[in-house]
């Protein structure tokens, strides 16, 4: 990846730090018509404790297989061929299915794009936000429904009480949002991996998300594996990024690295690309 | 008199909202709004969801009536058009949607979609029509053979330069598209974004443009409108919306906006 200039240091990899996140040599199949093609190709790619790490990269690129991988949630006809995933100390890819039901939403919670699509339209939202207590800590869903009001104030929604007797369709879309976050941290995992969680706002909802997930770094020092394709996202809010493009990383560095100075042809054409409020876009020239 | 193609009369438009006994007031999905576009110009509408921008541009293309005002094109009212002065202005006004899937018949060749505005307003023969459709499809920058393909068979990308060249094929005045590449990858939305910009310009089109993107709006746009809740909060030129915002609310949709160029001059 070329010489490390000073904006390029990895901050949060201090001397002895164990990755939250580690993924090594990861090569994922699809299995189209019976036949195993490979789609993700040996990526590798780390979570530090507190850190903010942006996956970037157009439809296709494999960043979300490689991030349900982590979470042992690859779809059906999809399989991981090689490689290795690492939480903390423990080797994700030989847990049983019933390890990982606990290390889900205790180690790791996963914030998906479509909050709608992902809350049970029938459950009020604060039985479904306290339900990972229930279902973790082995307690009668009604006697954490309390810990619900908590949750739903710490992400920024008013009248918390009020509204954990809500139903998910009586919420906008940036509540729906909130509330999954709210029941991502319930069990206060030390890994969030959020999939594209603002794509679906307003641009205003979507800067108040961003300001809640930073909030939640700095006070309960969670980390994030943020995938995206907004290159203006992760400006704003990541602290290092790896470029997808085809299955495979193409390039990583620090934020400020990866915009002064991107290395890689296709990161220069996904910068170039990318239209900016800040006067008018340069004609990219494109293939 | 100045050479507006189009003209947006306080424009308003009421969903819902019936009964003579229980009076019941409606959405107000756009209320009292009045915007012009000259010729050659670019009007961009940027708002959020709820915003009433593209029930306005709706109204602009005759596909929803005002609930109230009026909305001219070379100062004819458009609802009021009727026989050969309404299919003249079918013909000089066209669309371009946002999801290309569901814009073109799939059982359809590409070939067929694109004639088949000329075979509507009788333009030329089959074998003129045919080399028009050719002809075009190089000028969108498709290779020849994707006159016998289907629209499954083409990318998304692919698709929506499909759909500008069908808005264009007629040699229409005014295209008013509505988040024409919000579907699309950034790099693929570069490129279409390029190509209306081209077709545009060489064809002199007026066009409005709505967007949910304030990023893509200023690139596309001369004029710039800011909708809210069904209300024009600001109307004015691209540079001085951005660069001199009047309004709270346009400041505060510009604030949140997460823009890489930011970190770019700041570093």
């Amino acid at each position: 990846m070329g010489t490390q200039t000073s904006d390029d240091l990895r901050v949060h990899d201090t001397p002895g730090a164990v990755p939250t996140l580690s993924v090594e040599g990861l090569s994922i199949e699809f299995s189209r018509r019976r036949v195993w093609t490979p789609v993700v190709h040996d990526v590798s790619l780390k979570v530090m404790p507190g850190e903010i790490v942006g996956v970037i990269g157009e439809s296709g690129s494999g960043k979300t297989l490689s991030a349900l991988a982590a979470l042992r949630l690859l779809p059906r006809q999809a399989r991981v061929a090689s490689g290795r995933v690492r939480l903390g100390d423990i080797d994700i890819l030989a847990q049983s299915e019933g390890q990982m039901r606990a290390l889900r939403g205790n180690r790791m919670a996963l914030i998906p794009q479509d909050a709608m699509q992902a809350l049970n339209p029938t459950m009020r939202v604060g039985l479904q936000v306290a339900e990972p207590l229930s279902l973790h800590g082995g307690k009668a869903l009604k006697s954490v429904a309390g810990a619900a009001t908590q949750l739903l104030e710490a992400v920024g929604i008013a009248r918390p009480a009020e509204q954990a007797r809500s139903f998910p369709h009586q919420f906008s879309g940036g509540m729906q949002q909130r509330a999954m976050i709210a029941m991502g941290l319930a069990l206060a995992p030390s890994l969030l991996i959020a999939d594209e969680p603002t794509t679906a706002l307003d641009v205003t909802v979507q800067a108040q998300v961003l300001d809640l997930l930073r909030d939640i770094r700095t006070s309960r020092g969670t980390s994030i594996l943020f995938i995206t394709h907004d290159l203006g996202v992760v400006a704003e809010l990541c602290d290092w990024v790896y470029v997808m493009r085809h299955g495979r990383i193409v390039e990583q560095g620090s934020v400020a690295r990866i915009f002064r100075d991107p290395k890689e042809d296709y990161t220069q054409m996904l910068l170039a690309a990318t239209p900016s409020i800040h006067g008018p876009r340069r004609k990219a020239g494109l293939a | 008199m100045t050479d507006d193609v189009i003209r947006i009369n306080s424009v308003t438009k009421v969903f819902g909202g019936s009964g003579l006994i229980q009076r019941s007031a409606g959405t107000r999905a756009v209320d009292d709004v009045t915007l012009s576009v000259r010729r050659g110009q670019t009007l961009g509408i940027v708002g959020e969801s709820g915003s009433g921008k593209s029930t306005l541009l709706r109204m602009a293309l005759r596909l929803i009536e005002p609930t109230s005002g009026s909305v001219l094109v070379d100062g004819q009212d458009i609802w009021k058009l009727k026989g050969a002065d309404l299919k003249a202005f079918r013909r000089k006004v066209q669309p371009i949607f946002q999801n290309p899937a569901s814009s073109f018949n799939p059982r359809q060749s590409i070939g067929q979609i694109l004639s088949a505005p000329l075979e509507v307003h009788g333009i030329g023969d089959r074998d003129s029509r045919r080399a028009r459709v050719v002809a075009l499809l190089e000028r969108v920058g498709l290779p020849k053979d994707a006159i016998d393909r289907h629209p499954h068979q083409l990318s998304g990308g692919q698709k929506q330069r499909i759909a500008i060249a069908r808005a264009v094929i007629l040699q229409p005045e005014v295209v008013l598209a509505d988040e024409p590449t919000s579907a699309l990858d950034v790099s693929v939305q570069a490129q279409v974004l390029d190509l209306f910009d081209d077709i545009r310009r060489d064809l002199g089109l007026t066009a409005i443009f709505v967007s949910h993107n304030l990023a893509v709006i200023r690139q596309v746009s001369d004029q710039i409108a800011v909708m809210r809740h069904g209300k024009l909060v600001e109307y004015g030129a691209a540079d001085q919306v951005f660069g001199d915002p009047r309004h709270d609310y346009t400041k505060t949709l510009i604030a949140a906006v997460p823009d890489h160029r930011k970190l770019m001059q700041a570093l």
